[in-house]
């Protein structure tokens, strides 16, 4: 693990003079897994929607690398490594888990332009389709439109998607939430997996999934940063405690 | 059932082409041009409005504008005239440029306002260049010929016409039925996932808008060259109104609706003018309404669904049929809106 591959430095976003992200300094490792965790209306989502370019910030700047994304476009910061999977499943409706997926692949092809050709053209992304969706235990839905999917399948073909891109950064906002016991299993057996070589920023609410997975958290309250360090530090934090860990804690 | 299936799709193309070839001897002949050329109008738009899911109300520009400049070409040239109406589903293409250009980035009725306001733009411009476009009355005298043959009789120009038109035909299912195309309805549907799979949204919207645009003027092209005539009505915003009424009324995003809608259409102001009656607008109206209402997915969308539910086959992506999760994220502002 070296220096920040993604930084955030000051990094707010105001709503009709509502501030849902405060000041928000962040610096997350190359290779790292970064938990970021806080009460619902944190500003968790919206942060995420800042990194990636899907809102403007009031004030602040965000760096990929040594790259100022500050400004940058939803699409350009997807091409420049950075996938994010959506808290509130973001799908096609009528398209297939594997026309999905062969969506995402190509995305990087230019062979999307091509007006003149037959859609046969992304059979070619077939066989990756396959292993990316046989990896999230979605083999066989392959062929169903997403809009027919049960819950926790569409939350494995959104993270699936987002891995589709190969990203040196993997934002997963929420990836269990709503997922059965066993579903959170192999989703962080995915996540072990894939952060092979990547940086994985995740908002997650369960804290087992958390304590196995994260190598440091960011605890979020009212758009500030409220602590942040190794999850067997932050989670003995008083202020952390009453804040967030406390009440969620209750329901376990 | 599969295999009926299969069989379903060229058993359709092949009445569809007997159709085509068969329809001048059905009705009288300069009806059947209008049918066909205004078919080929609403395919093209239904590749924007169905899918893309962006509705247009200045396509008058694309289809009048390509009238004017096929005219003039025919004229001043007196080349062929698929040399003439393809040059003017080119300057169609071009006039698009900037229109989608300054347009795409909008949303639902802030892009009809402005495609609409473009569009009355270009009639004002037509409607003032007297010299060049004849004003009130139209560019006349538009010559039709090919290779020395004159086609001015009107069955003559429809079967002269006909392959441009399939062509055109073959081009709208082609670019729906492509790569591109894939990409669009995943526009259509959650731009913003599109985007975060890395799609240039408002570029590939932009396309889609040209292309939409070079097909409705050599549609609009045609038109003006069967009859001879590039009238000032064909830039007039009811132009407009009228493509999108068909795509409405034959289904929207099935492509083949808004030929039914077009055909339609086409009798029935044939049928009213015939019968001298002067409300058209009322009686077209009225029953644009019902239809609406009664079919909610126009007459081929509703057509389609019930023959595959007697077939047992499940459409995805109807109403019902997903949960309220989909869709676009709830708080992504400044997707795809204004800036
Ligand atoms: N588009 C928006 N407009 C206005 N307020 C918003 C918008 N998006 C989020 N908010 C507000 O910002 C706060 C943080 O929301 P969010 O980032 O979704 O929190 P979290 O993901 O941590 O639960 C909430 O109070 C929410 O109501
Ligand atoms: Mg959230």
């Amino acid at each position: 693990m070296d220096g920040p591959v993604l930084r955030a430095q000051g990094l707010a976003k105001e709503f009709r003079g509502f501030r849902a992200v405060d000041g928000v300094d962040l610096d997350v490792a190359d290779g790292s897994v970064h938990a970021l965790v806080g009460p619902n209306g944190a500003g968790k989502t919206t942060l995420f929607n800042l990194l990636t370019g899907f809102l403007k910030p009031s004030a602040g700047r965000i760096l990929l690398g040594g790259r100022d994304l500050t400004g940058s476009r939803p699409e350009q910061v997807a091409r420049l490594g950075v996938a994010r999977s959506f808290q509130i499943t973001s799908l096609f409706p009528q398209m297939t888990p594997r026309e999905h997926l062969e969506l995402a692949l190509a995305g990087g092809t230019g062979l999307t332009w091509r007006f003149w050709r037959s859609h046969r053209l992304l059979d070619r992304f077939g066989d990756r389709a396959m292993e990316l969706l046989d990896q999230v235990g979605l083999a066989g839905h392959a062929g169903t439109p997403a809009g027919t999917l049960a819950y926790g399948h569409k939350r494995a073909l959104e993270l699936a998607l987002a891995l589709a891109l190969d990203p040196r950064v993997l934002l997963l906002d929420e990836p269990t939430a709503g997922m059965g016991a066993e579903d959170v299993e192999r989703t962080v057996e995915l996540v072990r997996k894939v952060r092979a070589g990547r940086t994985v920023v995740m908002v997650e609410h369960n804290m087992s999934v958390v304590s196995s997975l994260a190598d440091r958290v960011t605890v979020l309250q009212s758009g500030r940063v409220l602590v942040e360090g190794p999850y067997a530090e932050i989670r003995h934090d008083p202020r952390v405690i009453s804040a967030y860990l406390g009440d969620a804690d209750a329901g376990h | 059932m599969i295999l009926s299936r299969l069989a379903r799709r060229p058993l359709l193309l092949a009445a569809g082409l007997v159709l085509a070839l068969a329809l001048p001897w059905m009705i009288y002949p300069p009806v059947a041009l209008d049918m066909a050329c205004w078919a080929l109008f609403a395919a093209a738009l239904d590749l924007l409005l169905g899918f893309t899911g962006l509705l247009s109300f200045g396509h008058a520009a694309f289809w009048g504008g390509s009238a004017y400049a096929a005219a003039l070409i025919a004229v001043h040239s007196g080349l062929p005239f698929p040399v003439a109406a393809l040059g003017g589903a080119v300057f169609a293409a071009v006039l698009a440029l900037p229109i989608g250009y300054l347009s795409v980035r909008l949303r639902g009725i802030y892009f009809a306002m402005v495609t609409l306001a473009f569009a009355q733009m270009v009639y004002f411009v037509v409607n003032q260049w007297r010299d060049l476009t004849g004003g009130e009355n139209g560019l006349q005298g538009v010559p039709r010929e090919l290779f020395g043959l004159d086609l001015s009789d009107s069955f003559v120009f429809y079967y002269a016409a006909l392959p441009l038109l399939l062509a055109g035909f073959v081009a709208v299912w082609r670019v729906v039925r492509s790569p591109f195309g894939r990409v669009l309805v995943s526009i259509r549907d959650n731009p913003a996932r599109a985007q975060a799979l890395g799609y240039p949204v408002e570029r590939y919207k932009l396309l889609a808008f040209v292309l939409s645009a070079a097909l409705s003027g050599l549609a609009g092209g045609l038109f003006a060259l069967g009859h001879g005539f590039a009238s000032l009505e064909s830039v007039y915003w009811t132009t407009s109104g009228q493509a999108v009424m068909m795509v409405v009324l034959g289904g929207i995003g099935t492509l083949w609706g808004g030929v039914i809608g077009a055909g339609l259409v086409v009798e029935l102001n044939d049928y009213l003018v015939t019968v001298g009656f002067d409300g058209i607008g009322i009686v077209t109206g009225t029953i644009f309404v019902i239809i609406v209402l009664v079919f909610r997915r126009g007459i081929w969308g509703t057509a389609r669904d019930l023959l595959a539910a007697r077939t047992g086959r499940r459409r995805p992506g109807e109403p019902g049929s997903g949960d309220t999760q989909d869709g676009a994220p709830a708080r992504t502002p400044g997707v795809g809106t204004p800036v």
